[in-house]
């Protein structure tokens, strides 16, 4: 996919352009908010990574705006040291789709970065059925089916199949899980969401041959048949 | 506020006297000017008055013993009663004048009528002819039977005087009284001046850092003692909230250096002496654990700050408090199996609740957190939460309160500890092998004072009870 990747301090924005390049990724890069927002309106990108404090006196959150105003509905992940909750909602509220602060690991921003722009994509056609390898789960009866047998889920194991399940090839983090299943915007200091992974596949993927759950070290956990 | 110190003000406020010592002489004076001009004119009133009144009563007096005499033995009789009078008179101030019909003066101490008599009139005051000269003279006219005109008057030319006197005693009076309200408005504007300096220098003192001034109490226990104790009370306030914040920062310090020192060492050390790539890499790995304390302390130090600014209190919402309790409880639930420990449960279907959701949850998921880690297995941990009803003594009667109580079998704490377990990086020593950065409690108990509650820690035999006592709607602006 093409990124553009606007971030003023270089560090950081070799260490993102030089990840998401090896990850197969196409990557613009803006050192100002200037430069960042006429290459934001020249071309087509698939994902904006926006830092929120830019030097050349245009600021992140009014790239954002400018771009929303004009009808622009790239997907933009704010990139920001103010990890406020307010900050949060602003960048939000002004037409951002997600926001990871800094600091960060690089796994977690490319975790949100797929999941955006997958969420792009399938915003078109709202799906009734998810189905992996074996696996399918039916979005309106609830029911969770895999090689023909029928598995129990809790309400809240199932969707956190199905939040796995629609990022079924991507690795989602943690935090994602939290505040995709939970809505739990913090991070608690004890592992559960390793306990309800651990749970989950206890259902899913332990009475079967081969596992759908696995993990990703360092970042997180990845559906795949 | 009276009608002239509305006036007074106004008339400030429009002058616009930038000095306050400066306006407070100015009222002292304009006070105490007005208060003089108030009292001299009622002596000069009273005492003016008092002689006019004692004038017009002997004149009655007269008068009615003359008619009296005029009824009983006629013109004749009240002729020799007035030459009688006359001739009796010591102080030589009374005036009378009898005429007949056709303007002949039959008796009295006149040379002839007096010039600008007005017969409209009872009472006059006008100069009367006597022995030659002209007097100022207090008279009434009577018209008699047959037409005969009895005058009867006092001379008043003494009392004009004593008039005259107090008149001019007056504008002495006056103008002394001036003299003296500007020089006491100047005294307590000088007064006033070295009380609001002598507060000015220390203050001024401690604004540029010299942090043990003290505004100097004279000690007579008046109300200037007063304001500088309160301000030297202040002050103390100031000092030890200062030294908290230092030792504060140094524990931030500590306990950000310690991560960052680990961080380092792994980093040096695999620089140093990695053989092989996989060890570097585990080594980086490790370095990043540890810089990222280093970020979750922050944050929750960034986190409790803000909480205690209470500027959060603008995400204020009504919630549902039992809908948090079970997500929490679910979330942990699978924790509490994994550590072989028993999680129940205790609360209602509804407990509707006024304060942030987010924080709420982040509060209980810090106390289960804690609570799970100090268990040994095969222990319980019992949440509860229920609806204290408003009692009358309660301090929130309208609504009642909540009472959130999390209790463990586990290490639990002794009373020092108890005390402190709510103090940023404070960590009991049977807890510092284990992980954690000491913030949890102290950003659980910043959210229950938000919500105007109280965190209390206390014994569980064997283990610790965290209990949270919140207004059920605190501060609400509808109250529901």
């Amino acid at each position: 996919m093409r990124v553009l990747l606007i971030e003023d301090d270089q560090t950081v924005r070799n260490f993102v352009a030089k990840g998401l390049s090896e990850a197969g990724h196409l990557v613009e890069q803006a050192a100002d908010g200037k430069q960042g927002l006429a290459l934001a309106c020249q071309d087509k990108f698939d994902v904006i990574i926006l830092d929120r404090m830019l030097p050349g006196g245009v600021e992140g959150l009014h790239i954002l705006e400018t771009l929303r105003r004009e009808g622009n509905l790239t997907p933009v992940l704010l990139l920001s040291a103010l990890a406020d909750v307010d900050e949060k909602v602003a960048g939000l509220k002004a037409g951002g789709d997600d926001y990871v602060s800094k600091p960060f690991s690089f796994s977690e921003l490319q975790a949100r970065l797929e999941a955006l722009v997958r969420r792009n994509r399938n915003e078109a056609q709202p799906l009734t059925k998810l189905s992996v390898g074996d696996l399918e789960i039916d979005l309106l009866s609830r029911a969770v089916r895999r090689g023909g047998q029928k598995i129990d889920l809790q309400p809240r194991e199932f969707r956190l199949l199905e939040f796995l399940m629609r990022h079924t090839g991507q690795v989602v983090t943690r935090t994602m899980l939290l505040e995709g299943v939970w809505d739990y915007h913090f991070d608690p200091q004890t592992n559960v969401i390793d306990v309800h992974i651990s749970r989950l596949r206890q259902k899913i993927d332990k009475p079967f041959e081969h596992a759908l759950v696995h993990t990703v070290r360092n970042a997180g956990y990845m559906l795949q048949e | 506020m009276t009608g002239p110190a509305r006036f007074m003000q106004t008339i400030l406020r429009k002058v616009r006297i930038q000095s306050v010592s400066l306006r407070f002489g100015l009222v002292y004076s304009v006070l105490f000017i007005s208060s003089a001009i108030l009292f001299l004119s009622f002596v000069w009133w009273g005492t003016i008055g008092l002689l006019e009144q004692r004038v017009r009563r002997s004149i009655a007096l007269d008068a009615h013993a003359l008619l009296t005499e005029w009824q009983r033995d006629g013109i004749l009789g009240l002729e020799n009663l007035i030459n009688n009078r006359l001739a009796q008179d010591i102080d030589d101030n009374a005036l009378y004048l009898l005429s007949a019909p056709d303007g002949k003066l039959l008796a009295g101490n006149l040379a002839r009528w007096p010039v600008q008599l007005d017969p409209s009139l009872i009472w006059q005051t006008l100069p009367v002819l006597r022995d030659g000269q002209l007097d100022l003279a207090q008279i009434r006219v009577w018209t008699l039977q047959g037409n005969y005109l009895l005058l009867i008057g006092r001379d008043i030319s003494e009392r004009t005087q004593i008039q005259r006197m107090l008149t001019d005693t007056m504008l002495w009076t006056c103008l002394m009284i001036g003299l003296l309200a500007i020089g006491g408005g100047w005294v307590v504007r000088v007064l006033f001046r070295r009380i609001i300096h002598s507060i000015n220098r220390t203050t001024l003192a401690i604004t540029q850092g010299d942090m043990s001034r003290r505004i100097p109490v004279s000690g007579m226990g008046d109300e200037l003692d007063d304001v500088a104790l309160t301000i030297n009370q202040m002050l103390d306030r100031i000092t030890r909230l200062m030294d908290g914040v230092k030792q504060v920062s140094n524990s931030i310090a500590h306990d950000l250096r310690t991560p960052i020192a680990r961080a380092r060492a792994e980093l040096e050390d695999a620089s140093r002496s990695a053989k092989s790539e996989p060890a570097l890499r585990a080594a980086i790995d490790k370095a990043a654990v540890n810089l990222d304390n280093v970020t979750g302390i922050c944050e929750a130090l960034l986190r409790i700050a803000q909480i205690e600014s209470g500027t959060r209190r603008s995400a204020f919402a009504i919630f549902d408090l039992a809908t948090i309790l079970r997500d929490i409880t679910e979330l942990y639930e699978a924790v509490a199996d994994e550590h072989d420990l028993k999680l129940l449960r205790d609360f209602p279907f509804h407990l509707p609740f006024w304060g942030d959701q987010a924080m709420f949850q982040q509060a209980l998921a810090n106390i289960l957190d804690n609570a799970i880690k100090f268990s040994p297995s095969q222990g319980v941990i019992s949440l509860s939460a229920h609806h204290i009803p408003p009692t009358s003594s309660a301090e929130h009667s309208q609504t009642g309160s909540i009472r959130i109580t999390v209790a463990d079998k586990g290490i639990g704490m002794n009373d020092a500890d108890l005390a402190r377990a709510s103090e940023r990086f404070f960590r009991a020593e049977r807890a510092r092998h284990t992980p954690g950065s000491g913030l949890g409690l102290a950003l659980v108990q910043a959210i229950v004072e938000l919500h105007g509650g109280i965190l209390r820690l206390s014994h569980n035999n064997p283990g610790l009870a965290v209990t949270i006592d919140v207004p059920a709607i605190y501060d609400c602006p509808d109250k529901l």
